[in-house]
């Protein structure tokens, strides 16, 4: 589904990513981990290129991802959801409105948006918190909230970095165990954390990152 | 359309959460309608003044006593055909004389000296208005090519004052003409300045908003949708503060009306009450082009991805 092909990033005060090579499969729940600095964000801002390689290609399925036009990139980021560990939600917009954003940016209709929105905050047990702004939830909820934002489309691909970085050990493990459920379901899952924790307690694939290279990748979570 | 009526909602509903940005931005706004409004009045007042002068400044042509009316009058039509005139008034001999007699009804050596000569010792004259100060001199070249002001051996035409007055009309022209330019150049300066007033604050407006941006493209919103909101909110600022821009100027020129009309020559308030809709057009379309043109440059910097 995804693939890196030597991929590296320079920037003014030294490489990011350094020759990464990397194959995610659909339906795969990837943890990657590394110290802060080891290049786990720039790796998945490649894939929305919110970031450019500076070498190598970035592939979503058979598209290169740096090749693409605004509007085609535009249709691809609406098929991925993304968790970042600032939340990054829409600090005038409500919860309702947040997820609703995100459906209206795919071209769903009011009717659907209705129905949809308090279901997906009911999932993600925040349907007391329908019209609260970001600033009035808490760390917790707000990441529930970015979750929420980031499947209401149905995504094949959630990018989660560092979703529990801000979040208390109960938090994070809810947080956790939603990422399981969503992949559970069919939705490729990519995680990335400094949190050892996180990474045992969800068993999946790991791929280690260190000074913008992978020095390992664990098919048994370790 | 759903696209749209979602773009102006979310317009108005960042407008009505933006609080204090929002206000401070119609705040810039208003400042920068205000000085157009500014402008507009004072450039009236300058081109009425300037108007007054001009209007004030002819040329007459005298002619002898025995030139005949018919030549006179000839001329005249032919004056008129000038593109560079604006005007041709006739006095006749007989009303200069009263005109004469009227302006020095109490001068009595002098109506007694014209009594004594018994008859009329003044000619007809020719009162130009040219459209332009400048015109004249070509007017007054006009009079010496014409064949038609010889009568016999002599011209008809006694004296033209333009040639006693050809230095005032010149330093005149020279005034109005420069007057005009630095109107223009103060206008210009001030538009300048207040647009880039204008731009900088909805630029730091839409700062603010950053972040934001690169999440809803990061979402997959279109560039439209994430831009629409934010020229709808510049609509609002431009509506908003044409309105409350056309308030303040209501008493502030009635006040100009009611204190300084002599000294301006001209009582503003009567024109913008009489000029109100094309001042409010002028007004609202330069407040609504600066928010959305500003909102829409403003944004782009942040939509490359």
């Amino acid at each position: 589904m995804i693939y890196f092909n030597n991929v590296s990033k320079a920037y003014k005060d030294g490489l990011a990513l350094d020759d990464i090579t990397l194959k995610i499969v659909a339906g795969e729940f990837v943890s990657i981990i590394g110290h802060s600095g080891a290049g786990k964000t720039t790796l998945t801002r490649m894939i929305v290129a919110d970031e450019n390689p500076s070498q190598g290609t970035v592939f979503f399925e058979s598209i290169n991802v740096h090749e693409l036009k605004s509007k085609d990139l535009t249709k691809l980021r609406r098929r991925i959801g993304v968790v970042f560990q600032d939340f990054k939600l829409l600090s005038n917009k409500t919860a309702y409105e947040n997820i609703a954003f995100a459906m209206e940016a795919v071209g769903k209709t009011d009717e659907e948006i209705k129905s949809d929105v308090p279901h997906v905050l009911e999932l993600v047990d925040l349907s007391s918190r329908l019209h609260h702004f970001p600033n009035q939830m808490s760390g917790g909820e707000q990441q529930r909230l970015a979750i929420a934002r980031a499947i209401i489309n149905q995504p094949e691909l959630i990018i989660a970095d560092e979703p529990t970085g801000n979040l208390d050990p109960i938090n994070t493990h809810e947080i956790v165990q939603i990422l399981k459920k969503i992949n559970d379901l069919g939705t490729t899952v990519i995680l990335a954390t400094h949190n050892r924790g996180v990474i045992d307690s969800v068993g999946k694939r790991v791929v280690t990152m260190e000074k913008g290279k992978i020095i390992r990748d664990s098919k048994n979570g370790k | 359309m759903t696209e749209l009526k979602r773009i102006i909602k979310a317009g108005f509903i960042n407008f009505t959460r933006g609080g204090l940005v929002s206000f401070a931005a119609v705040l810039v706004v208003t400042i920068t309608l205000s000085v157009i409004t500014f402008i507009i009045l004072l450039q009236t007042v300058l081109y009425f003044s300037l108007n007054v002068i001009k209007d004030k400044v002819d040329v007459t042509i005298y002619f002898t006593v025995d030139a005949p009316e018919s030549k006179i009058l000839l001329f005249k039509e032919s004056l008129l055909k000038l593109p560079e005139v604006r005007d041709v008034s006739y006095t006749s001999a007989t009303e200069a004389l009263s005109l004469f007699r009227a302006r020095h009804e109490n001068d009595y050596p002098t109506i007694a000296a014209l009594d004594e000569i018994g008859i009329n010792p003044l000619g007809a004259y020719l009162n130009v208005k040219a459209k332009e100060i400048s015109q004249y001199e070509s007017i007054a070249s006009f009079m010496k090519s014409d064949s038609g002001l010889v009568l016999g051996t002599t011209s008809i035409i006694d004296k033209v004052n333009y040639y006693q007055n050809k230095l005032v009309i010149d330093r005149l022209n020279a005034i109005i003409s420069g007057a005009q330019k630095l109107g223009f150049l103060i206008t210009l300066i001030l538009i300048i300045i207040t647009i880039i007033i204008t731009f900088n604050t909805i630029r730091l407006t839409i700062f603010i908003a950053k972040e934001e941006i690169g999440v809803m493209r990061l979402v997959g919103a279109s560039k439209m949708r994430v831009r629409g909101p934010f020229m709808v909110e510049g609509v609002i600022y431009g509506i908003i503060a044409t309105v409350i821009t056309l308030i303040l100027f209501w008493p502030a020129t009635a006040w100009l009306g009611r204190n300084m009309t002599d000294f301006l020559g001209l009582n503003v308030y009567d024109y913008y009450v009489s000029n109100f809709f094309q001042i409010f057009a002028i007004i609202l379309l330069s407040g609504i082009l600066f928010g959305v043109i500003s909102s829409f440059l403003a944004v782009r910097k942040y939509l490359n991805k």
